[in-house]
């Protein structure tokens, strides 16, 4: 597939340069229709491995009793309870924690940490637990066989295993029954130029909490505070790598 | 050295109908487990996404390391050359085959899509355990299937040569194949009751013994069918002798495996639930696997296992590791996910999704039915095994 | 292989001249899907129906593995375009038999799983491809096939 793209890329050029209604005959019998205009040219570019997408999450600014990032993906993605607790999807929680010995603790959303060193992805036995160029980790639900290997080699119980038949799927958050899933961080917001749902509804609510960035890019924001103020990640002795930073933990 | 005599299964009591009858019921039932859970999702089992892997993981990871180890009678045989087990070395092969499929058929049966088999089969990441365990289970239905051509064919079987090769390279794959079983939990990084190089050898000392005991039960049932003695007073007194030599070697290497995680201050907190709150999981250990399925059936051989009580003795020896394996696996399965991901080590935790608490679990009747069925299948196919080839010996005096 | 293709072919001709045979039952033994919105967006129609599969099933991979998103084959475009409504004048899901995809699928006997995750209704978002679909099509297409001509040699 990567072996004809220098052929695409040409072959693009030349049609790109082609006049408003053209028909083109590619083979036998087959005649395409271009109508001109190509707003779509910039999604169509393939995810770049110059870039490294993260988070840096500030518990401080997370505000108890809200659940603005979580209410967001949910109705983003279409994963709400079916009243079975146990077994419901859940893409991103909310986590409080609290020292048993001093009494102090935050709380804080943790969804999937999109390590680079991702043991979901070394496990996986077909390889549909993968991870983009960008390091956005994802499940390609065509070939998910619902092993729930990755699930058990999780440090961070960032999947669910689809338990129920599921019906009036959001168009951009494909989900069904058998197959594992978890936090995409959003890839088609992304892909589009945007940023994840919980990031703008955090914003939005008024907190902030939530910074989305290029952890590879030493000019953007993300980088810039995590230059400064110290930042940790969950379980970073495991050495998973997690593009999910955390201050005031 | 006289040539050993072997037989098929021919005519049939009732007995024999009446057991392969029995399996073909629990296949059939869990046939129609693996459908209704195929239809209605998992949201039907016991299983959540705190316990993800259940009682067909249990039963399941049984059958395969006992499938592994089912094979030690053969390998005593060619690879040792121990003569003395040569009668029994084709249904020891025989018998691992049928373990082997019973436990994938569970596997299968019980994934979130079971009708993309095809995609397991053909698209492989060589990072994944599981990816490396397809091969080495299929390889492993090969390898044993040429060691019984070998051992069997007129022509080849002639030379000695072949079969110690095969036998030799069938040997070395089963070790591989428990490795790699093993490794599927003791390569698991997050979770702090796995985590251990030491699960494989604990699976491969746990399969030897499960191995045998099935090896045993299944001539013990043909004995009674075939109406002759098919263990040798002579060959009791060994299988009594492996049966605590292994018993003694999955002790000792569970004991190690509790002691060094006890030692480490940051697994105590595991290691005290598993062995001391762990409820269910800590009776399925204590009782289950250690008191009914390593001391008692010791105890049983070692103090009533010589003279005339020592066919009573491996009788009921065997069955209890058995019961002791099944214990085994849940304990290991399913307690080590009960016991919650540490996300904040030394932190009280909460959430909506189960965080910092112990997950609860209780299998449902489909997913037993599942479990069970994989081992009425390896039964199935070694009694029809037994019929339609010469895998049995027939005693001398015969 | 060759003999295949000539029992093939053999076969194809033995039930196309049944099916000329019965020229008036015609309307009544294939299918008719509905007509999509827009004109043809990405091939021709004839194309579409043969080769609709390959085509969705070489973006499916570039989307989710690379990516790759906005080109014209993406299946909420398809989705998008060819929505059949129902009675109360919103479109039918797979669950209805109307519903475009069923109308040939049901026919051919062919199931598909697409849509035990997939959307099989557009959604209530931004409208998808179609209008963006131009020569961003036309490349597409041309990589596809430039890229199964590579696969044969």
């Amino acid at each position: 597939m990567t072996g004809n793209r220098p052929v695409d890329e040409g072959r693009r050029g030349f049609l790109m340069s082609s006049v408003a209604v053209a028909a083109t005959l590619l083979a036998p019998g087959v005649t395409l229709y271009a109508m001109g205009g190509d707003a779509a040219a910039a999604a169509t570019a393939p995810a770049s491995a110059k870039v490294r997408w993260g988070l840096l999450i500030d518990a401080a600014q997370c505000k108890d009793g809200c659940a603005a990032c979580i209410d967001a993906c949910s109705s983003a993605h279409g994963w709400q309870s079916a009243g079975h607790p146990e077994t419901d999807a859940q893409w991103v929680r909310k986590i409080t924690a609290t020292d048993p010995k001093t009494g102090a603790g935050f709380s804080a959303p943790v969804m999937c940490q999109h390590c680079a060193n991702a043991p979901c992805v070394d496990v996986c036995p077909t390889g549909a637990s993968f991870k983009r160029a960008d390091g956005i980790v994802l499940v390609d639900r065509h070939i998910c066989i619902g092993c729930r290997y990755c699930m058990m080699a999780c440090p961070y119980k960032a999947r669910s295993f689809v338990h129920e038949p599921v019906a009036d799927q959001k168009p951009d958050a494909p989900r069904g029954k058998g197959t594992v899933e978890g936090c995409t961080l959003c890839a088609s917001r992304i892909d589009a130029g945007g940023v994840p749902h919980c990031v703008e509804a955090c914003k939005t609510a008024g907190h902030g909490a939530i910074l989305f960035g290029d952890l590879n890019d030493p000019s953007s924001d993300i980088v810039k505070r995590i230059a400064t103020y110290r930042s940790t990640r969950i379980r970073a002795d495991l050495g998973c790598d997690a593009a999910v930073y955390y201050t005031n933990i | 050295m006289a040539k050993i005599a072997y037989q098929k299964l021919t005519d049939h009591s009732s007995f024999f109908w009446g057991l392969l009858g029995f399996h073909l019921l629990v296949i059939a039932a869990g046939l129609g487990a693996a459908l209704y859970m195929e239809h209605h999702g998992h949201v039907v089992t016991g299983m959540s996404n705190q316990i993800v892997w259940g009682a067909p993981h249990v039963f399941a990871v049984f059958l395969i390391v006992a499938a592994s180890g089912a094979l030690n009678v053969a390998s005593f045989s060619s690879v040792f050359n121990k003569l003395a087990y040569k009668p029994y070395a084709r249904l020891s092969g025989v018998l691992a085959i049928a373990l082997l499929m019973g436990g994938l058929a569970i596997l299968v049966l019980d994934l979130g899509r079971p009708d993309r088999l095809i995609v397991a089969m053909t698209i492989y990441n060589f990072r994944s355990i599981f990816a490396w365990n397809i091969y080495l289970y299929v390889g492993f239905i090969a390898v044993v299937g040429l060691y019984l051509y070998v051992m069997m064919d007129r022509r080849v079987s002639r030379s000695e040569t072949p079969t110690r090769i095969v036998g030799g390279f069938a040997f070395f794959w089963r070790f591989a194949l428990t490795t790699g079983t093993g490794s599927i939990f003791g390569f698991l990084i997050a979770r702090d009751a796995y985590s251990s190089a030491i699960m494989a050898v604990l699976f491969i000392a746990a399969s030897f013994l499960y191995g045998l005991a099935f090896t045993v039960l299944v001539l013990l049932t043909m004995s009674r069918e075939t109406r002759h003695e098919l263990i040798s007073e002579d060959m009791l007194g060994k299988f009594r002798g492996l049966f605590i030599l292994f018993a003694l070697a999955v002790l000792y290497i569970t004991a190690v495996f509790h002691l060094t995680k006890l030692y480490a201050p940051d697994y105590r907190e595991v290691e005290t639930f598993l062995l001391r709150d762990g409820g269910i999981y800590t009776l399925a250990f204590w009782v289950g696997q250690i008191g009914i399925g390593l001391l008692l059936p010791l105890a049983i051989l070692v103090f009533r296992g010589s003279g005339r009580h020592a066919w009573h003795a491996v009788a009921i020896a065997a069955p209890l590791f058995l019961i002791g394996g099944v214990a085994q696996m849940y304990f290991t399965i399913i307690g080590g996910q009960a016991y919650p991901l540490r996300l904040f080590p030394g932190m009280q935790v909460s959430s909506s999704f189960h965080d910092g608490v112990i997950a609860q679990y209780w299998p449902s009747l489909p997913e037993v039915l599942l479990g069970v069925s994989g081992v009425s299948l390896a039964m199935l196919l070694t009694g029809v095994a037994l019929k339609v080839l010469p895998f049995l010996p027939r005693p001398a005096s015969v | 292989m060759i003999r295949g293709a000539r029992i093939a072919l053999l076969l194809a001709l033995l039930i196309a001249s049944q099916i000329t045979l019965a020229v008036g039952e015609e309307s009544k033994l294939v299918p008719h899907p509905p007509k999509g919105r827009g004109e043809q967006c990405v091939a021709a129609t004839d194309f579409m129906r043969r080769n609709h599969m390959n085509l969705m099933k070489h973006q499916r991979d570039e989307t989710v593995r690379e990516g790759v998103r906005g080109k014209a084959f993406s299946l909420t475009g398809c989705v998008d375009c060819h929505a059949v409504n129902g009675a109360d004048a919103k479109p039918v899901s797979y669950a209805d038999s109307r519903h475009f995809c069923r109308s040939c699928h049901d026919y051919a006997a062919v199931s598909i799983d697409c849509f035990q995750c997939h959307a099989s209704r557009p959604g209530s978002e931004k409208p998808h491809a179609a209008q963006g679909v131009g020569s961003t099509a036309l490349a597409a297409v041309a990589a596809y096939f430039q890229g199964a001509a590579n696969d044969r040699k």
